[in-house]
């Protein structure tokens, strides 16, 4: 009954939706505010009818309804109850569901807004994600089902969403489970915030193509999509930032990041979309590069919808590709049609997107930020093609080759480094105009600075070089960025005659963007310090022990006491832990407990860490095998991570800066400041 | 009799050899240390894109015995890699061998971003060319700043100003 309403559901809002790109398509042409009302009003519809579907299958998830195949597939008796609702996007028919779900939400969040002055846009932004919905739907209702039930038919049992002729509903007595790696918190969002950020893209896309379709384009679609922008960044950054934590937590291979292909596909529209929040600035401040900022967003938006595909499709067998499936040649049929259109539409209003004011100079903030888009465009080209290379290798000789982390760290490593460098000259630079000379005054302080650090690292810490030109750069980061806070603070003061702290929150709140991106820059150098010490620093080694038998690894020694193995069943896991005691230069330190999880349902192995950290580093033990027998011998792979804490202070001290960027204010200086000329403009283009 | 001492020296030479290349293999069974330090270098052929010391299934746990196996046989981390290769092919290394088509992906990269560059600084060379004496019509945030003054704080200040 459940599974017939949810889909009966989810094919009317797939109608629905449908009727709304018709609707809209016809009110604009035939300029009928009735028609676009009523597109919008049934666009509108759409999110509580996904709504509802979406409750008819959490209700069949929570109550083991194993004559479903997707409640079958992705949860079990012994699951508990939270973990059942999320294992709605624990497999592919309910994560897309949940894309289009999310979408639904995000589309009817903007049909609700204030259109007064921007009423233009109002159809062809419901078109563009109305589109959108429906490719995403149409790929749940025929293809993705989640909704498909088991049947009995002469004896098989197949998978139906109706019932075959003279068959009998037929229900396992206990379903799979989810896949255990699934079962952690960390994973439990991960998803959600990666598919917010994937998700919320879409929105700034449809902006801009409305923009583009209605031949207005002035800024306005840019400053009406901002904190949308700054919203898809943060969820996408805390999508990846989850996801390097739970592989840290989880994966047990002591690392965060892989270059697996599928965390890649998520890493390409991030970065993408970095490189267009920093171009959007150009733009409104100089009027410049707006085909630029068009083809960006245009890009994000299809290398959202070709990463969902690579993580759905199947298509590059990896760790995370957890399923197969028909639906491939859809997904890239529709990126591709989307691109082509897109860029389309860019060529032909490519006249009336000319830049308002001229470039005067190399050094100027908008030559630097240009500079910046280029190097993300880099990375990109970089990952994009590690990632088709084994399409490519297949296709031409039909040999799959492996493109793994030697590849990525040696070709992206100086082009992070030069990034660093950006970082830190950058935000000296002045719109408009810069000099070598300007620039020189400006940063001197901080290079000296920065060299004298260096050189204490050299002497106290490493020789290595590559470790030394990245803390040289994050240093000069660091100081050029604090500087900045403590220049403009300062002559606040000055000027105001209020107390530095006083003028220093005056300040920051006044430019939430500009000040979030520089708390974004700090924590991007902390990350960095984190990331430069697991790294190059990184020490690994594995040994069997006998019980009271040790190993050493940078200054640590670990010693194996005990271990244990028993069966939880309510939890439908069997738990073997080891509990190592931990010294250093022989004072102790406590003790660890690194344990395998062994999944009944599943039949699979989670391997949990025992994990010392510190902020100079983290002791991270692994139980790789054990003897089962009286002797209790067993095996542990130990790593000595150092710094790695703060790749994960960093991380939070970055979604801080974008919450504090894209905080919703009532700030004055949000008004236009080239309103002269956007007029100009929209005259222009009416 | 010289003769025959060179050949006494020489064949005592070639058992110290011989016996202390014996020595080295029975003595020191290879660590799991140096069999990771080879495996982490070579892809499980099955599960793609998991290097092989961390592959927690049993075909890699066999892998990993025969990397130890190969390295108590005295073979070099070149050879058990080759061995791997011949084998499996391409795939198991960490990255695509570089001959014949596999050089795509080291050449097309840099190509695309110099071409990138090109672009960019041609576009940038002749955007940024002084034009006639007229004053472009500058937007309204360029700031005039005086030479004589840092003119980062007077531009600052000016910000300030406005928002008073």
């Amino acid at each position: 009954m459940f599974a017939e309403f949810g889909y009966g559901i989810l094919v009317v809002s797939f109608l629905v939706a449908i009727y709304s790109v018709f609707a809209a398509v016809y009110g604009a042409t035939n300029k009928s505010a009735a028609m676009v009302e009523s597109a919008r009003r049934s666009m509108l519809l759409v999110f509580p009818l996904l709504s509802l579907s979406a409750a008819a299958l959490i209700y069949l998830l929570v109550n083991n309804h194993f004559e479903v195949a997707f409640v079958y597939e992705v949860t079990s008796r012994s699951m508990p109850t939270y973990l059942k609702v999320t294992a709605w996007w624990g497999g592919q028919a309910g994560s897309l569901m949940f894309w289009s779900w999310l979408l639904a939400a995000f589309t009817s969040a903007v049909t609700i807004r204030k259109w007064d002055r921007d009423i233009e846009f109002l159809p062809w932004v419901i078109v563009v994600n109305a589109i959108t919905l429906i490719f995403f739907l149409g790929m749940v209702v025929f293809y993705e089902n989640p909704f498909t039930r088991f049947w009995l038919v002469g004896g098989n049992v197949e998978p139906h969403m109706f019932a075959p002729l003279n068959a009998t509903l037929f229900a396992a007595p206990d379903g799979n489970g989810l896949n255990p790696l699934l079962r952690h918190p960390g994973m439990v969002i991960h998803p959600p915030m990666l598919y917010l950020g994937f998700v919320s893209y879409v929105i700034p896309y449809s902006f801009a193509m409305a923009a583009l379709i209605t031949g207005r384009t002035d800024d306005r679609w840019i400053r009406l999509t901002r904190r949308w922008s700054l919203w898809a960044w943060l969820f996408l950054s805390f999508g990846l930032v989850l996801g390097g934590r739970w592989a840290y937590d989880v994966l047990g291979w002591g690392g965060y990041w892989g270059w697996d292909p599928v965390e890649i596909a998520a890493f390409m529209p991030w970065l993408t979309g970095t490189a267009f929040l920093h171009s959007v600035m150009i733009q409104e401040k100089r009027g410049l590069f707006k085909h630029w900022n068009m083809i960006l967003v245009i890009l994000t938006y299809s290398l959202v919808v070709f990463g969902t595909f690579l993580t759905r499709s199947g298509v590059l067998s990896s760790v995370h590709a957890f399923a197969n499936s028909p639906i491939g040649p859809f997904f890239m049929a529709f990126v591709s049609l989307t691109l082509v259109v897109s860029i389309a539409l860019v060529i032909w209003r490519w006249p009336i997107l000319r830049g308002e004011t001229e470039m005067k100079s190399m050094l100027s903030r908008e030559a630097l930020f240009l500079l910046n888009n280029l190097l993300f465009m880099s990375v990109l080209v970089i990952c994009f093609w590690g990632v088709i290379f084994p399409l490519v290798s297949e296709l031409f000789t039909g040999q799959k080759v492996t493109v793994g982390p030697p590849f990525y760290e040696r070709a992206t490593a100086p082009i992070f480094a030069a990034l660093m460098f950006l970082m830190g000259v950058a935000p000296l630079s002045a719109w408009g105009h810069s000099t070598v000379q300007t620039l020189g005054r400006a940063m001197w302080k901080s290079a000296v600075a920065a060299l004298i650090i260096t050189a204490i690292l050299f002497v106290t810490y490493t020789q290595n070089i590559i470790a030394l030109i990245g803390f040289f750069l994050i240093a000069l980061v660091l100081l050029v960025t604090l500087q900045e806070f403590w220049r403009a603070a300062r002559a606040r003061q000055r000027a105001q005659g209020e107390n530095f702290l006083t003028s220093l929150s005056r300040l920051m709140g006044r430019n939430r963007r500009r000040y979030g991106g520089y708390i974004i820059h700090i924590s991007m150098m902390l990350m960095a310090i984190g990331i430069l010490g697991i790294e190059i620093f990184q020490k690994e080694t594995q040994g069997s022990l006998a019980q009271g038998e040790q190993l050493n690894i940078g200054g640590y020694t670990v010693e194996y006491r005990e271990l244990a193995s028993w069966d939880d069943q309510g939890k439908g896991v069997n738990f073997t832990r080891a509990v190592v005691d931990v010294y250093e230069d022989g004072i102790y330190l406590g003790e660890l407990t690194p344990r395998i999880d062994y999944y009944f349902d599943s039949q699979q192995n989670m391997t949990i860490p025992g994990n010392r950290s510190t902020f100079r580093d983290d002791l991270y033990i692994l139980l790789v095998d054990w003897q089962p027998v009286s002797s209790m011998g067993a095996t542990f792979k130990i790593f000595v991570n150092p710094l790695v804490n703060w790749l994960w202070i960093g991380s939070l001290l970055f979604l801080i800066g974008i919450i504090f960027a894209a905080w919703p204010d009532k700030d004055p200086a949000e008004e236009p400041v080239r309103a002269a000329r956007s007029v100009r403009q929209t005259n222009a283009a009416d | 009799m010289k003769k025959f001492l060179y050949t006494l020296i020489f064949t005592v030479l070639l058992g110290f050899l011989f016996t202390g290349v014996a020595l080295a293999q029975d003595n020191t069974p290879p660590t799991d240390d140096e069999v990771n330090a080879v495996a982490h270098k070579l892809y499980c052929p099955v599960c793609e894109s998991t290097p092989l010391d961390v592959c927690p299934t049993e075909a890699c746990r066999d892998w990993r015995e025969l990397i130890r196996t190969m390295l108590a046989e005295g073979k070099t981390e070149k050879e058990i890699i080759q061995h791997f290769e011949a084998q499996y092919g391409a795939r198991v290394l960490a990255e695509p061998p570089k001959e014949g088509f596999y050089w795509l992906i080291y050449l097309l990269p840099p190509a695309v971003i110099l071409a990138g560059a090109v672009i960019l600084f041609r576009s940038l060379k002749e955007w940024t060319k002084p034009k006639a004496a007229a004053p472009v019509s500058s937007g309204a945030r360029s700031e005039s700043s005086s030479s004589e003054k840092d003119d980062y704080v007077a531009r600052l200040e000016a910000e300030l100003k406005k928002q008073k």
